[in-house]
């Protein structure tokens, strides 16, 4: 079913940037399922019989229930789904690859890019102004790097979809999603390590001993946090003892 | 700060708080750019940026999973960074006072999220008879409800924000006792231990792990030190 096809440039473009937008309408019922026949739509135009023939809305109405992928990745859905649909591929088998491509789309996605790109990134970022960067040079380090692989990854997803169609899963073995996450992982756990004493340094704006000390508790205190509150959330832990403390500090 | 003045910030809110899930996610809504980008909008991007960083570190282990509850920082670093650096000379206070309204809003605006999400479910339900017919008018209409309706509560609630918290934080900063090593001392103890737990959760499987983030810290405190 796959081979030489391509994508008329300004349609190609046009589901580019749409996609950018393929969570507008993000909700329980169908999650991404709306977006994901939002981006489609721009090739769905060139099925027979243009936007007024059946083939196009018979299209739209498939692709328009539920559905789940990374947001990064559901490129990746609409160019495999959208040249499914341009190969004139039988709506069932349509269907059960739609549901088939959902799970891995949503997982890979999770790993590389919530997991462990935008964490790098952020640590990168917070090494910057622990060295001293000023807003500028933090802003356009963090927005570069990220969005270099951001808006990246979504072209990727698009043309591979497309290139592939049902054989999309084979591009989901690539090298840099499947070995990506842990030699990220590795980068950024010594980031981490890097980055953390230094932000504080230049918050707390001491060169010495309270930065260290304040280094050590935050240590063991996120070591202990780690291993046995395995379900307290960060943000309730700092919201109750910032409260605390605020109320301590106003009223003593 | 009245209320004409705090509208232009609200836009800012809403313009950063629609990144975080909907338009168009790259990451302008995270704290270290929100928070910067506000104390830049009242003049003073070095305290933006230092409430962002601040909670960049709180925001490290929160991620934004498929359809997971999580506080959202794009509209909430923007009431933080505003507050913030809307504080002369930087008293004892400002940080720990201004961090805990954007922490309170993030949680607020993490709960708008999941109401505006049911709208979109009940908004698609209405629909669903012509999405089912595959009208693309009802297709691209849902899309643009969703924007403009996320566009419209990240301004809310920045707006709201703002409202309750310009005067509640200088307050609490006018009475504040604690002096100023030992505030940031406090504030920054709680954000990098949630960091370094953050870190952990996220990172654990990773081989050596344990090993390569000893070892930074170890390169972390030298450079400390070496400065």
């Amino acid at each position: 079913m796959s081979g030489e096809r391509h994508l008329p440039p300004l349609t190609w473009m046009r589901m580019y940037l749409r996609l950018f937008a393929v969570q507008g309408a993000w909700n329980y019922e169908t999650l991404l399922g709306n977006g994901i026949a939002f981006c489609m739509e721009p090739a769905l135009r060139l099925l027979p019989g243009g936007r007024a023939g059946d083939a196009y809305t018979g299209a739209l109405s498939r692709h328009a229930r539920y559905f789940n992928a990374h947001p990064y990745f559901a490129g990746v859905a609409v160019g495999a789904l959208a040249r499914a649909e341009l190969d004139a591929v039988p709506p069932a088998l349509i269907d059960r690859f739609r549901t088939a491509l959902a799970g891995p789309l949503g997982s890979v996605g999770d790993r590389l890019v919530w997991a462990t790109w935008l964490p790098l990134c952020s640590l990168i970022a917070l090494g910057a102004f622990g060295l001293g960067a000023g807003p500028v040079a933090v802003i356009a380090i963090f927005l570069l790097l990220y969005n270099v692989g951001h808006f990246s990854l979504r072209a990727w997803g698009l043309r591979v979809g497309f290139e592939k169609g049902l054989r999309v899963a084979d591009a989901l073995g690539h090298p840099i999603i499947r070995r990506g996450p842990q030699y990220l992982g590795v980068a950024a756990a010594l980031l981490a390590g890097i980055s953390i004493p230094l932000t504080i340094r230049r918050v707390v704006g001491d060169t010495g001993g309270v930065t260290v000390m304040v280094a050590m508790v935050a240590l063991i205190g996120g070591v202990l946090l780690a291993r046995y509150g395995e379900r307290a959330e960060g943000w309730r832990l700092a919201l109750a003892i910032l409260s605390l403390f605020v109320l301590y500090s106003v009223i003593r | 700060m009245n209320i004409i003045d705090i509208l232009p910030v609200a836009v800012l809110g809403a313009i950063l708080g629609l990144d975080v899930v909907t338009f168009p996610q790259a990451m302008i809504s995270r704290p270290i750019v929100a928070a910067t980008a506000a104390g830049a909008f009242v003049g003073a991007p070095f305290a933006g940026l230092t409430i962002g960083a601040t909670l960049e570190l709180l925001a490290l282990g929160m991620l934004p999973f498929g359809a997971s509850k999580y506080p959202e920082w794009g509209s909430a670093s923007v009431v933080g960074g505003v507050l913030y650096a809307s504080q002369l000379n930087d008293p004892p206070g400002a940080l720990p006072a201004s961090l805990l309204a954007a922490l309170l809003t993030a949680v607020v605006s993490g709960w708008s999220m999941i109401k505006l999400r049911r709208l979109n479910a009940a908004r698609a339900a209405r629909v669903r008879a012509d999405l089912d017919a595959g009208d693309a008018d009802a297709i691209t209409g849902l899309q643009l409800f969703g924007l403009t309706a996320d566009l419209l509560r990240g301004f809310l609630v920045t707006f709201t924000g703002m409202l309750v918290f310009k005067r509640l934080v200088p307050a609490i900063v006018s009475i504040w006792h604690s002096n100023m090593m030992y505030s940031r001392a406090i504030v920054m103890s709680l954000a990098a231990a949630i960091a370094v737990a953050a870190v952990w959760k996220i990172f654990h499987l990773v081989p050596h792990a344990r090993i390569l983030f000893l070892a930074g810290l170890a390169m972390g405190i030298s450079l400390i030190i070496a400065r």
